[in-house]
């Protein structure tokens, strides 16, 4: 396909966590109180306090509902076929969206439960960032 | 409890047209307001409040007033989305009970047909910079996609099945082949089938986001209208019976790390909106809900209360909210399934509502004393919002 949509910038509160991404790794934030932050944000969402602390997941993590999307009409999506769009539990407690790659049919083979582990897709472009995707792991 | 009677829906009018190319939004916006103001027998210079949802080309908080032609003294431009407009009743509620207006109008104007806006599948995610678009643009998802993923995780968690959801598109065919209007809008549209259809025609509809089906989404139509918000003093005197606002509510919800994605905004608007009201579900007639898909409707029967969470799926499993069977009634205009959906539903289930307590509808409900109006504005998967509007009629 063609790339995928890139996050743009300036955009402080998701600047670090893409440049994770280019680095291969999936960072999430905790605030002082060990809560977990998500999506990326410059202050706690249960404090205000505005100290929060990078960390890096294990990028594995849970399938909590997803959908297939059979027609978008968007460049780039729209020559793709069916895939799956997810939101995706990971096991440090803070849910994201993403897609799940890697499956024949993501009608039958994508499932609410499924263990699923992080890759990062590379995109076209020497400044593109790469994408953080999703591959069924059990 | 008694209900308070501090402010009233005195007039309505609903676009006809669902096809209306060489009309703008702001014109569809201006006669609608003329014609709510003569379905009350109050003049264009009556009007003080002007309630907008930013819609229409160059309206919103300074462009409406000044096409209209008007100077009101209350001004709110309240944007949250489809249930914009049970936002402008809760505040209307508000406002003319302190005094600050007695004659108040919102108004709805859109060529989303016309324009050819895909609305369900253009894909989300085309803004600028933000730190939710940064998060979730790459992923193609869809709005349509977006409430799908609410029906897979219901289905998940309570058996919920296609068949069950099917119902509530069933039903509201059937309303919407009594209203001369919705007939009209799905053979503009050029809808396959302009006729009632059954469970099996939803399931052999196209998916278009699994799991949810052709028959399970709304049109998308161009169209719009007007509601015109009085005083108890203005509702002596106006043509017709005024229908009570007598509890609103607000609430908004969005993607939260482990949260309940098929418990909606309106599971916090409702209760509000119920107790202002001093009424229960159960009182109810008529339940006008957004119903952008089967499953935005599925969830906010839950959430209003007229089943417990996970239960809808029995709830709606024997077609019964059809108007002419016991229980509870859904839709009675057709919905956005099968009457309009230009892209902020939220006034017309107002506008039906008031047809219901007035006996005015197509599909009437001999004796409607009691309708609730619940509004989704957003992602039902994501951020979105709802608004809960109670009303009565003496």
């Amino acid at each position: 396909m063609a790339n995928r949509p890139q996050p743009s910038f300036p955009e402080p509160d998701t600047q670090h966590f893409w440049e994770g991404c280019q680095a291969g790794e999936l960072r999430y934030q905790t605030d002082a109180d060990g809560n977990v932050i998500f999506y990326p944000r410059g202050h706690s969402t249960v404090s205000g306090d505005r100290d929060l602390s990078w960390n890096v997941s294990a990028g594995i993590g849970t399938v909590y509902t997803y959908s297939v999307v059979r027609q978008n009409r968007m460049p780039g999506f729209q020559e793709l076929g069916a895939y799956a769009v997810a939101y995706i539990d990971l096991d440090e407690g803070f849910r994201m969206m993403s897609t799940i790659v890697g499956v024949d049919n993501p009608v039958t083979d994508v499932h609410i439960g499924q263990r699923v582990q992080v890759e990062f897709e590379g995109q076209e472009g020497e400044d593109a960032y790469p994408i953080p995707v999703f591959r069924p792991c059990d | 409890m008694a209900q308070e009677r501090l402010a009233a829906i005195a007039g309505i009018h609903e676009y006809p047209l669902r096809v209306a190319p060489g009309v703008s939004a702001m014109q569809i916006k201006a006669e609608s307001m003329k014609r709510a103001l003569d379905d009350t027998g109050l003049d264009w210079g009556d009007v003080d409040g002007l309630y907008d949802a930013l819609d229409g080309e160059g309206g919103g908080g300074l462009g409406l007033a000044a096409y209209l032609g008007i100077k009101p003294r209350l001004l709110d431009t309240t944007q949250v989305g489809g249930s914009s407009y049970e936002f402008h009743a809760s505040h209307a509620l508000r406002d003319i009970a302190a005094g600050r207006c007695n004659v108040a109008v919102t108004t709805y104007g859109s060529t989303a047909a016309s324009m050819r806006v895909p609305i369900g599948t253009g894909g989300l995610g085309r803004g600028g910079a933000s730190w939710q678009q940064n998060m979730e643009a790459p992923y193609g998802s869809t709005l349509i996609s977006n409430y799908a993923m609410v029906a897979h995780r219901h289905m998940h968690e309570y058996g919920t099945s296609t068949e069950q959801l099917a119902q509530i598109s069933v039903a509201t065919r059937k309303h919407a082949m009594r209203n001369p209007e919705a007939v009209q809008a799905m053979t503009d549209l050029q809808f396959v089938k302009v006729d009632e259809i059954t469970v099996e025609d939803v399931l052999e509809s196209r998916i278009i986001a699994d799991p949810l089906h052709l028959l399970e989404c709304c049109m998308i139509s161009d169209g719009g209208g007007a509601a015109v918000f009085v005083s108890p003093e203005i509702a002596r005197d106006i043509k017709k019976k005024p229908v009570w606002i007598i509890g609103a509510g607000e609430a908004t919800k969005y993607r939260e790390n482990g949260g309940d994605i098929t418990t909606s905004a309106g599971a916090q608007s409702a209760p509000a909106a119920f107790g202002q009201a001093g009424v229960t579900p159960d009182e109810i007639d008529i339940a006008m809900i957004y119903d952008s898909f089967s499953i935005t409707v599925a969830v906010m029967l839950e959430d209003l209360g007229f089943c417990a969470k996970g239960e809808v799926g029995s709830f709606i499993a024997d077609g019964h909210l059809a108007f002419d069977q016991p229980g509870l009634t859904l839709n009675t205009d057709g919905g956005g399934l099968s009457s309009n959906h230009p892209g902020m539903r939220g006034l017309f289930l107002l506008l039906e509502s008031v047809r219901q307590l007035r006996g005015e509808s197509t599909s009437q409900v001999e004796g409607a004393k009691l309708a609730v109006a619940h509004g989704n504005g957003g992602l039902l998967g994501g951020t979105h919002t709802g608004g809960t509007v109670i009303l009565a009629t003496d």
